[in-house]
């Protein structure tokens, strides 16, 4: 059930992808100031942005996962900030690429928008550490999310006190797309769009992994079971991500398993 | 709600005063840090940014020590399990642990903050008294509300000595950044009027958010 669409999705995906791709090389325009340098900012712009996003469905996945207790939107939540930390690690290495082209050094402080992306990235970089230290899965998914929730609200809050702190110099782009010749913003939303897709394809790629393999470790165990021979010791080894349990196969429909 | 909050505050504050755990290793790490900072960076007296960076770098570390210690208590002496047998709300431990917190900062600064104009600040601390007080008030607010989740949220983890600075310490940046700067122009040479309104809105922002936050979410961390 989870596998459902993921076809169809992924290859959405790769055309949109590579329609993004054709038009930032092909069509948009140079910049003037910047030249071929400029196109990174395609790249740059909507990494952040999906991963920041991503950050905070984290959190609002998180709020559901306490109101309903029910362990697949903690797994949900638990996949988009995985998924988010990657495209953060990426939006680091690209925004640092640009500032070292335009501006000559690797790392700007003066730049709001990369500064107040670092303290996130370093906050929720202590997400998983924080799952692995809690040993109870009931638990660990609980105070996960708290986590995502708390640093979830942080995002935005930080975004305000840092812009606040620093002189401004960062290419604008939300709320300024309006400055940029219209074949610039068309190719900007054409790539914000691909990297949508990417990061929703992704996650549901990880969301399916972790549900087949919970699901093949059941039916192993099932089989062992039948064939009489005993069944392997259940695996002790603890895991920063959420574990979803065999009884996913048995329990009916709409119903979620319980982590106890 | 009332009764409950005073009967844990005046528990946390007797334990503190018959232990003697958090308050004065936090007051002797800020002063101790002063010394460190006075060879570190080379200089005899600083003024402005400087000033205002090394004084809440060194609160902000030492309020962390007093974070660190909040709940080891409870985890390790069974005060969370005896405090959910108890027909209390459990919002009320939130709340003494974070007037706890508040009130182990206000003990650090009545210290630090002296112990700081004396080692290191050139201008006089006199003029810039009254506007620190209210900055450094309002950053207090912020980190007891988010220094006592993070407290909550770490205490039962294994290495939580290591988590719990790991966690703070980026949430606690927006709290240096409006603290740093709103104290900054107040510790200057000539004592450059008064700090900007938008840090000081900046911090109560923060301070609003993150109580709401810790309220809201605190009930989920003592469920078991």
């Amino acid at each position: 059930m989870y596998g459902r669409g993921l076809r169809a999705l992924s290859i959405s995906t790769v055309a949109v992808m590579a329609l993004a791709l054709a038009l930032v090389f092909f069509w948009a325009p140079l910049e003037a100031e910047q030249g071929f340098l400029q196109k990174i900012f395609y790249v740059h712009v909507p990494l952040a942005i999906v991963s920041l996003c991503g950050f905070v469905a984290g959190g609002l996945l998180a709020i559901q996962h306490l109101r309903t207790r029910d362990p697949r939107w903690d797994m949900r939540s638990y996949v988009a900030i995985h998924m988010s930390l990657i495209f953060g690690v990426a939006t680091l290495i690209t925004g640092s690429i640009w500032a070292k082209g335009s501006w000559g050094h690797w790392w700007v402080w003066d730049e709001p928008t990369l500064v107040s992306f670092l303290i996130v990235f370093l906050l929720y970089a202590t997400y998983q550490p924080l799952r692995f230290a809690i040993e109870d899965p009931e638990r660990q998914s609980r105070y996960a999310s708290v986590f995502a929730i708390t640093a979830g609200a942080f995002v935005p809050l930080n975004f305000i006190a840092v812009r606040a702190s620093t002189a401004y110099v960062h290419p604008r782009v939300l709320g300024a797309t309006s400055n940029l010749p219209w074949q610039m913003s068309l190719t900007f939303l054409v790539s914000l769009t691909a990297m949508t897709l990417l990061f929703v394809t992704m996650c549901k790629y990880e969301l399916t992994a972790k549900h087949t393999r919970a699901q093949l470790r059941a039916l192993r165990r099932l089989a062992d079971r039948r064939s009489g021979t005993a069944s392997p010791a259940p695996r002790s080894g603890r895991s920063a991500a959420p574990s979803v349990h065999a009884t996913a196969m048995t329990a009916p429909p709409g119903q979620g398993p319980k982590a106890r | 709600m009332r009764r409950t909050v005073g009967a844990l505050l005046r528990k946390e504050l007797l334990v503190e005063l018959r232990t003697l755990e958090s308050v004065p290793g936090m007051s002797l790490f800020a002063v101790t840090t002063f010394v460190v900072f006075h060879f570190a960076l080379h200089r005899n007296s600083v003024d402005g940014d400087l000033a205002a960076g090394i004084l809440w770098v060194t609160l902000l570390f030492a309020a962390i020590l007093g974070i660190n210690r909040l709940f080891v208590a409870d985890a390790d002496q069974g005060g969370f399990d005896a405090f959910l047998l108890a027909p209390v709300e459990r919002s009320a431990l939130l709340f003494a642990k974070a007037i706890t917190l508040l009130a182990y900062l206000v003990v650090l600064e009545l210290i630090a903050v002296p112990a700081f104009g004396l080692l290191l600040l050139g201008p006089s601390l006199g003029h810039a008294l009254p506007g620190l007080i209210g900055v450094l008030a309002l950053g207090d607010l912020g980190v007891a509300a988010i220094g006592t989740l993070v407290a909550a949220l770490t205490v039962r983890t294994r290495a939580r000595d290591l988590l719990g600075p790991l966690l703070a310490l980026p949430l606690l940046v927006p709290v240096v950044i409006g603290g740093a700067r709103a104290s900054s122009p107040l510790l200057a040479l000539g004592h450059t009027g008064a700090p900007a309104a938008r840090w000081l809105l900046t911090l109560g922002l923060y301070d609003l958010v993150f109580g709401l936050i810790a309220y809201a979410l605190f009930d989920f961390l003592l469920e078991d």
